[in-house]
């Protein structure tokens, strides 16, 4: 049924359990809402910074603090991170492509090699990041200099943390291989890819 | 995929020991009286220092103790810790942990594991909150709002170390509402068991689900703002920050936007209001109704209401803003989105003066406190209507209508449900029967006694009374008669202050030697009260969940039996 239409239920006219009965099998697992729930979340919480960012630009320029805001370098290493979780993502979608054979007769073993492959690439973006921040701050980009460095330590911090948090979700499928946890890993390191495209956008385009 | 309805779920968790039982328990029931108890007691720290506000402002230094700086800290810490850790903890912590998965016929929430650990994120933040206390130069002072700069400049009363824990503790609370908010949206949508369609959920349970979602979509809001202001604090950054001359010296930071804090304060607090109201809302409506003895009125309309009215409190914050300089285009289409909300809002008063009109009114405890909601809550609602229109908002801002206005609106309404609500599910929650007289006494005083406080306060306001000051010394617009209603004010604050000892004589002493409650005293139609065992033990339900055959709102059906049919009840 549609939303529209469990919204509009005249549920006082219906008494008895007929059809209007929930169909247990069109649930998705409950893991599964509460990630996209989540995901809803840190759109939230990157669209307010983002926000925040622009503001705090739009700002400067308005305010006529010359000089204020002074854009970073952009690193090649950037575009390198950038590849590593984008093939990051590629390798988990490889693992769910193949965790999700028919009535349980999937390749257990590729789903394994995916898995690893890309939760190594995202332990290398997270090294690639961290390597990023040594250089910027070697080169005298430190977080109290300019709003510009704060948000992007802010930014690819909060990023970071969020990688983290699917990392420890890796390890936990690494343990318990199962087609669900796959799945999940896989829609997390997409949402993070795309996040991470935007806000490299935003850096680099500002 | 899999099949999620809640029989299937893995099996239970079942505690081996008092302590896995009580205190690392995983179990709803549990977390919530953890969480409700741990919100009164913050809160009760909270309306002590109100007491010692209106002690002061009543009559002026009658306790030397306090000293201007220390007035501001108790502003500061009363209005975070009534809205933030007692308010919304405990009607979604609490209330929400209790009603969702009895009301929607679950054995639990879904993921009880990261249900436990929401509430002892939350334990945590309010332990890091009472720190403020005690670290040199005590609690912020900044108000509640924590506007920078001042929040973090030389001169606020807690700008070293107090503005930090409140910063941090924040910080955590979100995280813990986060965890429970999650478990509180995906459980409504997961788990209800078979039969309980969206439209066959109590009102409850729709307040309590919008609100969570609302919960997370607003706090990111407050934790971004939180992280911001630490790093400028802590690491000299210049978010919020601007240029600025300070003790003489001018500072380091420059460029930076104190209206981008509020901005970001208020994307998180105005929804927050409704964070608030919305499960005060549902629960009561589910008061009225059973009290009444008739089915909610219109309440596909009621749903759509919370959904709306939801959707809309994201478009309205910087009505809290209208003073900071903005544009006047910007104002007008804020006060457009706030007079708007007042549609749906209204919509739903209607329809609970509607359900009380030829109900069969039973004026026990817990109905009392839902009228006097309705009472307060209309009250509040058209003082909003003054303070929704810039040009009427600029002269009151920051007076004491804006300090009546609220403290009507969500400070007061919720806390007579909240009441109501303990009232309501105390039989169900104990197995115990309260004191009928002492609890209408407690009604009586504390509804008659917040009129007494809060009432007088709209004229200092519309007066030109300013808030969030210490002393008003002699000025010429403010009259005697100001300082004879400071007294009057403060008297009854007191009284109410008070008053509050019969509630926790009767919760207390119902608890051990309260008569053994029926386990559903109030003829109740909604699935909670037909649990097996009263009060519901480990799994909620016998070895077999119920199964939902209509609404939960069949009172006085024509050619029933009763007066009421449960829901778990077959068609005949």
């Amino acid at each position: 049924m549609s939303l529209l239409g469990r919204l509009t239920e005249k549920s006082w006219q219906t008494p008895g359990a007929g059809t209007d009965i929930d169909p247990a099998e069109y649930r998705p697992p409950a893991a599964q809402v509460m990630l996209y729930v989540y995901c809803a979340v840190a759109v939230m919480i990157f669209a307010l910074m983002t926000m925040a960012y622009l503001m705090r630009m739009e700002l400067h320029a308005g305010m006529g603090h010359a000089g204020d805001w002074k854009s970073l370098p952009e690193p090649m290493l950037l575009w390198i991170n950038t590849g590593l979780l984008a093939l990051g993502s590629v390798a988990w979608e490889a693992a769910r492509r193949t965790a999700s054979g028919a009535n349980g007769g999937y390749d257990r073993d590729g789903m394994r090699r995916g898995a690893l492959i890309g939760g190594l690439l995202g332990l290398a973006f997270l090294g690639g990041q961290s390597l990023l921040w040594r250089q910027l701050h070697a080169a005298g980009y430190y977080l109290s200099a300019n709003p510009a460095n704060a948000f992007f330590y802010l930014l690819t911090a909060t990023h970071g943390l969020h990688l983290v948090g699917g990392i420890i979700g890796w390890l936990r499928v690494l343990s318990h291989p199962t087609p669900l946890g796959v799945r999940l890993c896989a829609i997390y390191w997409h949402f993070l890819l795309f996040v991470w495209v935007l806000l490299a956008g935003l850096l680099l385009s500002t | 995929m899999a099949t999620t309805i809640a029989d299937d779920l893995r099996p239970m968790h079942h505690p081996r020991s008092w302590i896995g039982k009580y205190v690392w328990s995983q179990d709803h029931k549990v977390i919530a009286i953890q969480y409700g108890l741990t919100a009164i007691s913050i809160g009760l720290v909270a309306l002590v220092l109100s007491v010692l506000m209106r002690l002061q402002l009543g009559f002026p230094g009658a306790v030397p103790a306090i000293q201007p700086d220390n007035y501001l800290q108790f502003v500061s810490m009363h209005g975070m810790i009534m809205v933030v850790y007692l308010l919304t903890a405990l009607l979604l912590g609490g209330f929400g942990n209790y009603l969702i998965p009895l009301m929607i016929g679950a054995r639990d929430m879904v993921f009880p594991f990261v249900n436990m650990l929401s509430y002892w994120f939350y334990l945590l933040s309010v332990l890091i909150l009472v720190t403020g206390f005690f670290v040199p130069g005590g609690p912020t002072g900044a108000g509640w709002t924590l506007y920078p700069p001042q929040a973090i400049s030389e001169g606020t009363p807690g700008h070293q170390w107090g503005i930090v824990t409140m910063l941090v503790s924040l910080a955590v609370f979100v995280v813990a509402f986060t965890m429970g908010g999650l478990n509180y949206v995906t459980t409504v949508l997961q788990a209800r068991t078979k039969g309980m369609t969206l439209m066959r959920m109590p009102l409850s349970v729709w307040g309590i689900f919008i609100a969570s979602i609302m919960g997370l979509l607003a706090f990111p809001a407050l934790f971004v703002a939180a992280i911001m202001m630490l790093l400028d604090h802590l690491a000299g950054t210049s978010f919020f920050m601007p240029a600025m001359q300070s003790m003489g010296q001018t500072t380091a930071t420059v460029g930076g936007s104190p209206i981008l804090f509020q901005h970001l304060f208020w994307f998180f607090g105005h929804p927050e209001v409704y964070i608030v109201a919305l499960p005060a809302f549902g629960i009561v409506s589910d008061l009225i109704s059973v009290h009444a003895r008739r089915n909610i009125f219109g309440y596909r309309m009621m749903v759509w209401a919370i959904i709306i009215i939801g959707g809309l409190s994201f478009v309205v914050w910087a009505h809290h803003m209208y003073v900071s300089g903005m544009n006047p285009y910007f104002g007008f289409f804020f006060a457009v989105s706030t007079l708007v909300i007042a549609i749906p809002t209204a919509i739903k008063v209607y329809n609970w003066l509607l359900t009380l009109w030829r109900g069969d009114i039973h004026l026990r405890v817990p109905m009392l406190f839902a009228i006097g909601f309705i009472f307060t809550f209309i009250h509040g609602g058209l003082t909003g209507l003054f303070l929704g229109n810039v040009s009427v908002d600029v002269p009151l801002s920051d007076t004491f209508f804006v300090v009546a206005h609220f403290h009507m609106v969500m400070g007061v309404s919720p806390i007579l449900v909240i009441f109501g609500a303990i009232y309501h599910w105390y039989p169900k929650i104990t197995g115990r029967m309260w004191n009928d007289m002492l609890g209408k006494m407690h009604f009586w005083i504390t509804f008659l006694g917040v009129y007494a406080i809060f009432l007088p306060m709209h004229y200092l306001g519309i007066l030109g009374v300013p808030r969030r000051y210490f002393a008003l010394g002699e000025t010429a617009f403010i009259p005697p008669s100001v300082h004879l209603a400071n007294q009057a004010i403060t008297v009854a604050a007191l009284v109410v202050f008070t008053a509050q000892s019969l509630f926790f004589i009767n919760m207390i002493w119902s608890l051990f030697r309260g008569a053994k409650a029926d386990p559903n005293p109030w003829g109740a139609a909604s699935l909670e009260w037909q649990t097996p065992d009263t009060p519901p033990h480990h799994g909620n339900w016998g070895p077999h969940l119920p199964t939902v055959y209509r609404w939960a709102y069949d009172y006085n059906v024509p050619g029933a039996p009763r007066d009421f049919i449960p829901q778990d009840e077959p068609p005949s």
